[in-house]
């Protein structure tokens, strides 16, 4: 219902009233094996949702290693890489995501421009 | 392992052949296999083509399963588009014998946080791999990935890897890539990928389009250099390596005839050698073409096939003329051992030309080959263009065992033998045609002007067309110059004439000679006979003379007794 509108609106005003909502976030991050890398991305998507999300979210962890076929199917290249399934429309992150500004930006938590600030 | 292989022969090398046309020729065998290749070239150059046609090649033909990467265009489109090409993909894809697979990363949805590799570009080439036990890999431009992912220094540590993987893999990769500004690529991949690097282009001269294929380099191989010409149509690639062929070409001691006898009777008695290179020039209306025809007709009533270019006439109306001089040339074409191609050459370039004229001699397999005329070509500066261009026509048939036959039309005014002088080196026997113009009549000269191998008569010749065929015939060579024609049949006429004339003359003049002899000795016996009858009374006189003489003597001593003189 809210999804709908979000998709006419301009992406600078998504995250902060959705975030109101107490709408449901998915996020879901794709690593290949147990690296250094892959555990630094995961602990700090966790810090972040926690510092942002407030227990509004869900973290889903896909190994390619494990699930070749997702990469392929997901298109995914570069590892690790985060997705926002929700919420609409799907948002793309690619590194360890170690600059926490960059995350928020990119998945539209805060504003871009804000972000700068 | 590798240290042998530095020393050893180059041989020692294992290639991948691609099959591709012409290709495993200059390559000597293919790609390295188990490396990555680099094809660069601008857009649209053919490089997926020949990419596609590899892995298309190594499935059906080599049994070797090969995955397309592609990270432009959709399996859909490169199913359409090679389609056209007669590959058909889906087919192949449902065998398993090719994976298709694209790879699309949205711009502008990504963004970047922290370092990252690519794995998943990685696992997925792995999983394509694997699947159907692929042999052959084809990146379809992984370049792409810098217009598409952050980070260029990421991208490109991650390719290096990329490809060192593929190469412990074993599988034989090509790796596609834009040409950039004075670098082979875009984003110097050839740093990257320095086993084998091809080179592709495709440039507009005179309105009509030349592809190029260059091997830049092959590293523990030796390879051609040239920029060869390359053609994309219905059969897929085909690279022309005619050049590197060189002239290690075995020639034929087999003569075959001219289909003219005394044109034979010329050529040393039996007519060109087979695989031999005959050109015939002269100016319009010489009859170049029908001595072409009727070598075809000679060529043809052996059994052999031939090839017919025509560049001026259509073989309609080329069948027409000479069936004029009584030659019927449809029979041939009916038995299919004669066929016309004709073509404007103007139509496409001389490329073009070219790889049309080798890909029917392929497939047709004929012994005699007509060029007519190979001058067609020429359009203004071009003739260096053309002269190599003939050059590896004339040694892709001469590899073939092919007798090449072309006629050159040269214009009136100049100097024929120097207007053919850039194909002179490619002849080896070259016939001249020449009018000649006598008391209101042009007639027809033929001469050999050499005949590499044989000894050719330095004679001219008068060439005449009749309705059954070509006719030569002795010219008239006195103090007036060549003659031909209606000139020499009334030169001939006045010198026997002149002759009869002269004869009588002679006769006259050694019955005057005899008879002067003869009033000679008579005058000699005459004098002779006066001289003795002189002689006998001379000496009558003489012996008188001493008789006398005694007498007076012997008066004298009387005549002193007598007087007692004491003296």
């Amino acid at each position: 219902m809210g999804i709908k509108q979000k998709k006419v609106n301009s992406r600078r005003r998504k995250g902060q009233p959705s975030a109101g909502r107490r709408e449901r976030w998915v996020l879901r991050l794709y690593i290949a094996g147990k690296s250094s890398r892959a555990v630094t991305a995961l602990r700090n998507l966790r810090v972040i949702c926690e510092d942002q999300l407030n227990g509004r979210y869900r973290i889903e962890v896909i190994d390619l290693l494990k699930n070749p076929r997702l990469a392929r199917d997901n298109q995914i290249l570069a590892v690790p890489t985060l997705v926002r399934k929700l919420p609409l429309p799907v948002r793309n992150i690619i590194g360890d995501l170690s600059d926490t500004e960059r995350v928020l930006v990119g998945l539209d938590i805060r504003e871009r421009s804000a972000g700068r600030g | 392992m590798k240290k042998r292989g530095l020393h050893s022969h180059r041989n020692v090398l294992a290639k991948t052949p691609t099959n591709i046309q012409g290709l495993d020729e200059i390559t000597g065998g293919g790609l390295p296999a188990g490396r990555p290749t680099l094809v660069c070239g601008g857009a649209g150059c053919g490089k997926t083509l020949l990419a596609m046609e590899f892995l298309v090649r190594g499935a059906t033909e080599y049994n070797e399963p090969g995955v397309f990467i592609s990270f432009e265009e959709t399996e859909k489109e490169l199913t359409a588009n090679v389609a056209s090409l007669g590959f058909d993909l889906t087919d192949l894809v449902k065998r398993k014998k090719i994976w298709l697979e694209q790879i699309r990363v949205e711009r502008g949805e990504t963004s970047q946080s922290g370092d990252y590799n690519l794995e998943g570009l990685f696992i997925r080439i792995h999983l394509a791999i694997e699947s159907i036990h692929a042999k052959r890999v084809v990146l379809d431009t992984i370049e792409s990935l810098f217009f598409e992912l952050p980070d260029p220094h990421i991208l490109r540590a991650e390719l290096r890897r990329l490809f060192g993987w593929l190469k412990r893999k074993g599988v034989t990769t090509i790796i596609t890539a834009e040409r950039g500004d004075g670098s082979l690529t875009r984003q110097g991949l050839e740093e990257y990928v320095s086993d084998c690097v091809i080179l592709l282009d495709h440039r507009v001269t005179d309105q009509s389009s030349i592809r190029r294929l260059r091997i830049v380099k092959y590293r523990g191989s030796t390879h051609g250099t040239n920029e060869y010409p390359f053609l994309i149509d219905e059969d897929g690639f085909s690279v022309l390596p005619v050049t590197s062929l060189g002239l290690n070409y075995r020639s034929s001691q087999e003569r075959i005839s001219s289909g003219i006898p005394r044109l034979d009777t010329m050529l040393s008695g039996k007519g060109y050698f087979r695989g031999s290179t005959v050109l015939v020039s002269g100016t319009a209306g010489t009859g170049k073409t029908s001595i072409a025809t009727q070598f075809v007709d000679a060529a043809c009533r052996r059994g052999e096939r031939v090839l017919f270019f025509t560049f001026e006439e259509s073989p309609g109306q080329l069948i027409r003329n000479m069936r004029s001089i009584g030659i019927d040339l449809e029979q041939w074409v009916k038995k299919g051992l004669l066929r016309f191609h004709a073509t404007r050459p103007t139509l496409y370039g001389l490329e073009t030309h070219l790889t049309t004229c080798i890909k029917m001699v392929n497939s047709f397999k004929p012994a005699v080959v007509v060029l007519d005329p190979i001058n067609a070509f020429v359009v203004g500066e071009n003739q260096v263009e053309v002269k190599t261009m003939l050059l590896r026509l004339v040694d892709f048939f001469k590899m073939n065992r092919i007798t090449a036959f072309c006629t050159s039309l040269t214009s009136i005014e100049s100097n024929i033998e120097t207007t053919d002088i850039y194909v002179s080196s490619l002849i080896d026997t070259w016939l001249l045609l020449r009018d000649i113009e006598i008391g209101g009549e042009r007639n027809r000269a033929l001469y050999v002007l050499k005949s590499r191998g044989m000894a050719h008569s330095n004679q001219i010749r008068e060439f005449r067309l009749t309705d059954h065929g070509i006719e030569l015939l002795d010219v008239y060579v006195g103090t007036e110059g060549v003659l031909t024609g209606s000139a020499r049949l009334s030169q001939e006429t006045k010198d026997d004439a002149d002759r009869l004339l002269r004869q009588q003359e002679i006769l006259r003049k050694q019955f005057d000679l005899e008879r002067k002899r003869e009033s000679m000795e008579a005058k000699i016996t005459l004098l002779r006979t006066e001289f003795q009858a002189m002689e006998s009374e001379a000496l009558n006189e003489i012996g008188e003379d001493r008789g006398r003489t005694k007498v007076v003597i012997q008066d004298r001593v009387k005549m002193a007794r007598s007087r007692k003189a004491d003296a």
